[in-house]
């Protein structure tokens, strides 16, 4: 019964989505302060219907509900609980509702907190919001409806594919989706803007704290992934360049260069057009992205069910939303004022760079995962664009963009002074270059481009400390003086350096992992033994393990170096009847920052006829700063989110004070 | 082929996770520690041709198994890398290699990455160009200037 309930609510939403459509449409042409709050109110109502939908499709897992079709084909009775509610969003149909409860839950945010915005932008930003809800809304109740039912329903279920019941793979989605679908609201305040035609300074304040939330749940979301990939794939692998991964990054690309290029415009009231092209390609990218999954037309390891019929309408959805967006931007952008002026060297110019080189990158990833697609269909030949195309194009473009960013913060708004910033950042650049050297001398074997990272990875951190320190004028004023300084910094300052560090991390910990990984693979018999790197491992015991929905076998493997003993491993070799599916459940032990990573292979007959066990092990080092990284940045977007000034009741607050 | 669900994400590394890294299967291993580091660096640039998105390096499938045995065999016979290369795109054709060629057709793919910087480099240039600095105050301007300023301190 409430599955029925939560898919009428369904029905529900998308009638309320197009009340706020239409009413606040007519709120704003007829300048309605009513209407407008009509349609503000029609926003909630939506929100509240897909809530309610999604909390009977969660009820349906949980509760083992077989006659819906969605909860059939993708729970099983013997499933551990969180994993049931995962089971909810782990299926194209209830993906698309997370989707849908995420771009509602938007819709009603902006109509809540959008109390600082002018009651014409706002109106539109919503009736632009309430469209997109109608559009994904009626994609999901006709063509992808979770909430079915089947005429006859199964025993049993097909239960989730047990490589997904994993922790950091049941908030992966949503964090993933918060940070899609976070964009529409970028978008609808594009579209509202041009519309409303102001794309100045104060739009692009308010587009701040969207985009930030939005980034910031995407970094999350694509952190999780790699995080889920890299210790449950069995090889220690996190980024693979697949289409399906690139279809997340490119949103993040566009919305760290709209972060940044959103500065300009507030600060300068320049690069309002680039500014709201970015608002309109992030969200276009997100919907790229939910169409590339979808579809089929990319062969990715990541894909939902190919499915042609969905894909064509989630193409349609996309060209026209994104059609639309561009047309307008097309038609009103030659309109809106230049702004500031500028010299070369100027914050505004180092921003454009930052831009110029993450739209590059963004376009790389972009041609990196369609053109294959294009020459087939240009020329018939195909093609494959794998990690060596990226390493080649990508890297280069990004390592520019980290060399120069240190310099970026420093510079003075319309005329900088580059003699100054090479007197602040020479000893930061020094020990950067050292710390190259060192481990290029140091380490073995030699790794060039590994210390070329390393030191790169130093200079953004050093480079990040040394801002901080201008900021606060640390070793030039007293210490009272910089601690009065410190504590009075805005949080938006704050934000920028975690992000800018926590970048700096990741690029330490993506170089090395990367460059001095070791690995070593032996059928191994009970008491026998194989190196990796300082390693000594000993496989001592192998046993049955009794899982809730699995049989699994479990090797106690003993690390030692130099004879003390590191760690006790405990990997295991998990079979899942329900799907007949075999898994490796990894044991990690962390080091420091470092992982020696070990993963039971399956049985084998020894030449002597007794039973080996092919043993994995890899040294990952410093492989935790590859996922602490992101987690720092995505805490400087929090941080740089929670700034007084970002807060858009601040400034009605301060108006109807001087108004009073 | 029925699909176990409508989810088959991850088919493919379902089954991979079974035996990932495949190509450190001590069994597969060349005797030549030498040889069989450069037939590793070579597996990751070639694609495994009936999986989603991997390279043999890392596939399990059975037809990835035998392109690492033909590379093998190859390097153990003292064929350069190139000439490996060759012979796996003779065969299996362009799509095999996960770097594309540096060829016309994929002219656009190499080079328009740097193509945008270029042209973003250049809209900027031209931004700071078409745009000449404020100008300098005139002699008039100056001196009303100076009367105003001197009349705020009085």
């Amino acid at each position: 019964m409430f599955v029925e309930t939560g898919a009428f609510a369904l029905a529900m939403a998308l009638a309320f989505a197009l009340v706020q459509a239409c009413v606040s449409a007519i709120a704003r042409y007829r300048r309605s302060s009513m209407l407008a709050a009509a349609g503000e109110g029609a926003a909630l109502v939506s929100f509240l219907g897909v809530g309610l939908a999604f909390a009977a499709l969660v009820f349906a897992f949980v509760a083992s509900d077989f006659s819906v079709a969605n909860v059939a084909a993708n729970s099983h009775t013997e499933k551990p609980l969180l994993y049931k509610v995962a089971g909810a969003w782990g299926s194209h149909e209830g993906s698309m509702l997370l989707w849908c409860l995420a771009l509602t839950g938007f819709g009603a945010a902006v109509a809540l907190l959008g109390r600082g915005l002018p009651q014409a932008l706002k109106t539109t930003t919503v009736a632009v919001q309430g469209v997109l809800g109608v559009v994904f809304l009626a994609y999901t109740v006709f063509a992808s409806n979770p909430l079915a039912r089947l005429a006859t329903p199964p025993v049993e279920g097909r239960s989730l594919n047990p490589l997904l019941q994993d922790p950091a793979l049941a908030f992966h989605p949503p964090a993933l989706y918060a940070g899609y679908v976070g964009f529409s609201v970028v978008f609808s305040l594009a579209v509202a803007a041009l519309i409303e035609r102001r794309a100045d300074a104060a739009w692009a304040r308010w587009v701040r704290p969207w985009t930030l939330a939005a980034w910031s749940f995407l970094t999350i979301g694509i952190t999780l992934g790699a995080f889920w990939a890299y210790y449950e794939l069995g090889w220690g692998g996190w980024w693979f360049w697949d289409p399906v991964e690139n279809a997340s990054f490119m949103p993040w690309l566009v919305g760290a260069a709209l972060l940044h290029s959103a500065i300009v415009t507030e600060k300068r009231g320049a690069l309002s057009g680039w500014t709201l092209f970015l608002a309109l390609a992030a969200f276009t990218f997100s919907m790229l992205g939910a169409f590339l999954v979808r579809s089929g037309v990319l062969t990715s390891v990541h894909a939902f069910a190919v499915d042609p019929t969905r894909g064509v309408l989630l193409l349609i959805i996309l060209g026209v939303t994104a059609g639309a967006g561009f047309t307008l931007f097309a038609w009103r952008a030659p309109s809106l004022p230049q702004g500031g002026l500028f010299t070369p060297v100027s914050r505004e110019s180092a921003l454009v760079l930052n831009n110029v080189l993450l739209a590059a990158a963004a376009v790389t990833v972009l041609l990196g995962t369609l053109f294959p697609l294009i020459r087939e269909a240009a020329t018939g030949e195909s093609i494959s664009v794998g990690p060596p195309y990226f390493n080649l194009t990508f890297t280069p473009l990004m390592a520019a963009l980290l060399i120069l960013l240190p310099a970026g913060p420093l510079l003075g708004w319309k005329r900088g002074d580059a003699a100054a910033i090479v007197q602040r950042l020479w000893i930061a650049a020094l020990i950067a270059v050292a710390c190259g050297l060192a481990a290029f001398a140091l380490i073995s074997p030699r790794k060039a481009w590994g210390a070329a990272g390393l030191g790169l990875g130093a200079w953004l951190i050093l480079g990040a400390l040394v801002e901080l320190a201008e900021r606060t004028r640390a070793f030039r004023a007293s210490a009272g003086e910089t601690w009065r300084r410190l504590s009075g910094l805005p949080r938006g300052a704050w934000g920028m350096t975690l992000a800018h560090l926590g970048l700096g991390v990741f690029v330490i910990g993506a170089c090395v992992e990367t460059a001095w990984k070791a690995e070593a693979a032996e059928a191994i018999s009970l008491n026998g033994a194989l190196d990796v790197g300082a390693y000594h491992l000993t496989l001592e015991k192998i046993g049955g393990v009794d899982g809730p929905n699995f049989d699994a076998e479990r090797g106690i493997i003993r690390a030692t170096r130099d004879g003390r003993t590191i760690c006790v491993a405990a990997p295991e070799r998990r079979f899942y009847p329900a799907g007949g599916q075999t898994t490796s459940e990894v044991s990690i032990c962390t080091l420091g920052l470092s992982h020696l990573y070990i993963v039971l292979g399956e049985r084998r007959e020894g030449a002597d006829g007794a039973p080996t066990w092919l043993v994995r092990a890899y040294w990952n080092p410093l492989a935790l700063l590859i996922f602490i990284g992101p987690a720092i940045m995505a805490v400087g977007g929090a941080v740089s989110l929670s700034d007084r000034r970002l807060r858009l009741a601040v400034g009605r607050k301060r108006r109807e004070a001087e108004a009073a | 082929m029925i699909l176990p669900r409508p989810l088959v994400r991850l088919a493919v590394a379902a089954f991979a996770a079974a035996c990932m890294a495949a190509a450190s299967d001590p069994s597969e291993r060349l005797a030549d520690p030498g040889q069989e580091a450069r037939a590793r660096a070579i597996f990751k640039d070639v694609r495994c041709l009936v999986c989603q998105n991997e390279s043999i390096d890392d596939s399990s499938a059975e037809l990835a198994a035998d392109l690492r045995r033909i590379v093998r065999e190859q390097v153990a016979a003292g064929r350069s890398d190139q000439e490996v290369r060759d012979f796996l795109t003779a065969r299996y054709g362009e799509f095999v290699l996960l770097k594309p060629s540096f060829s016309v057709g994929n002219a656009v793919l190499w080079l328009a990455p740097f193509g945008v910087v270029g042209a973003g480099v250049l809209l900027l240039v031209s931004r700071l160009r078409s745009r000449p600095e404020e100008a300098e105050l005139s002699e008039v301007e100056a001196s009303r200037l100076d009367d105003l300023t001197r009349g705020d301190e009085a």
